[in-house]
């Protein structure tokens, strides 16, 4: 299976981002092909690296991270919810004329069209939200 | 490239309360671009997202309401509203936004593609799509 | 084949789990996770929600979020299965497509 995922809510907040990375990793480790997890509505905000989590909880930012780096995945912040919200990469800054970034490594800022790219090519589209 | 994927837009939210109205008519915009056969389902309280006369001045945010009216030169030729929730709201088809439709290619017209359904027609509907968005 | 319909909030918070059985066709199944999973419960005002589903609809519980909570097996409404993420990638491979009512 082909899957794509959408997470429409920011971490702590929402058990969203929980929930959708749970079921990505148990569909990883099964085998399966996770296309995309796209981040709309306040969703971006797991592309922040400025989080400091307590010491005694889930990282929900380095868990992202780490299942892309194990699984090469594709996390994409998309970039009209990022500038309503705040979440900047280098290309943002210097367009918008922002003085500093926060984009955690892995995920990368880019258009709705991807979303809808992902759900044309995949064989299933799972939306976690609130 | 492969056949066009029937697209289900559900809408359960009113506007203005919370951003997913709006950012859900985001991704409408974008989906034009691709082709595909879209369809937006309005439940619950997305039924108020189409309702007239909305006047945002006194809370100073964007009236994004226009933009419904032009969804018919976005690729998007049905707009399905549930009638149980409009009904439950105390609203009909005559407190929503007329939406026409043209053809370019075909001069094929429609006055309106806003269509209230009842439980039955949109369960099927939404059955029959091949990906639902939900916001 | 059929679709999955997915509810994660509470049918005490809120009207989703509802509006997905009203919506849903008979032979689809329901994943109840999260704060969704109280729709589970045997002896609640809302129990009757899922007792009446299951005449005519497959029903899931995310046990991972029911366990969270504090919930006992015992407590669950007879009929409805538990899984875990594994199972809850198994129903989204197995079904036609996901409805998820937020």
């Amino acid at each position: 299976m082909k899957f794509a995922i959408q997470v429409n809510e920011g971490p702590y907040q929402h058990q969203a981002s929980d929930s959708a990375y749970h079921f990505t990793k148990a569909a990883l480790e099964k085998g399966h092909e996770c296309f995309r997890v796209f981040f709309y509505h306040d969703g971006v905000l797991n592309g922040t690296r400025l989080t400091t989590p307590p010491q005694d909880d889930r990282n929900i930012v380095k868990n992202w991270i780490e299942l892309a780096e194990k699984y090469d995945l594709d996390l994409v912040v998309c970039v009209a919810a990022a500038q309503r919200r705040g979440i900047v990469d280098e290309g943002e800054a210097e367009r918008n004329g922002k003085d500093a970034t926060n984009i955690a490594p892995r995920f990368r800022i880019s258009g709705l069209g991807q979303l809808v790219e992902a759900a044309i090519q995949c064989d299933k589209l799972v939306v976690f939200g609130d | 490239m492969s056949d066009k994927k029937k697209f289900m837009f559900l809408n359960r939210r009113a506007p203005y309360g919370t951003i997913y109205a709006w950012e859900s008519l985001e991704v409408v915009l974008i989906a034009a671009a691709f082709e595909q056969d879209v369809s937006l389902a309005f439940v619950d309280d997305g039924v108020f997202q189409l309702v007239t006369g909305q006047d945002t001045t006194g809370i100073g945010m964007k009236n994004f309401s226009p933009t419904y009216k032009t969804l018919g030169d976005y690729e998007v030729r049905h707009m399905y509203v549930d009638k149980a929730s409009l009904e439950a709201r105390g609203l009909s088809a005559d407190d929503l936004v007329v939406v026409p439709w043209e053809d370019w290619e075909t001069e094929e017209t429609v006055d309106n593609i806003v269509e209230v359904v009842d439980s039955d027609k949109l369960a099927e509907l939404m059955e029959e799509s091949d990906v639902v968005f939900s916001f | 084949m059929s679709d999955l319909h997915t509810v994660n909030k509470s049918p005490f918070e809120k009207g989703s789990l509802d509006t997905c059985l009203r919506l849903s066709k008979d032979g689809s199944s329901i994943l109840l996770y999260e704060d969704g999973v109280y729709a589970a419960l045997a002896g609640t005002s809302a129990s009757d929600k899922v007792t009446g589903a299951l005449a005519t609809k497959k029903v899931y519980v995310l046990e991972p979020d029911f366990k969270a909570r504090g919930l006992k097996a015992e407590r669950l409404i007879e009929g409805v299965e538990m899984v875990d993420y594994a199972g809850f990638v198994d129903l989204v491979d197995a079904c036609d497509k996901v409805q998820a009512w937020v």
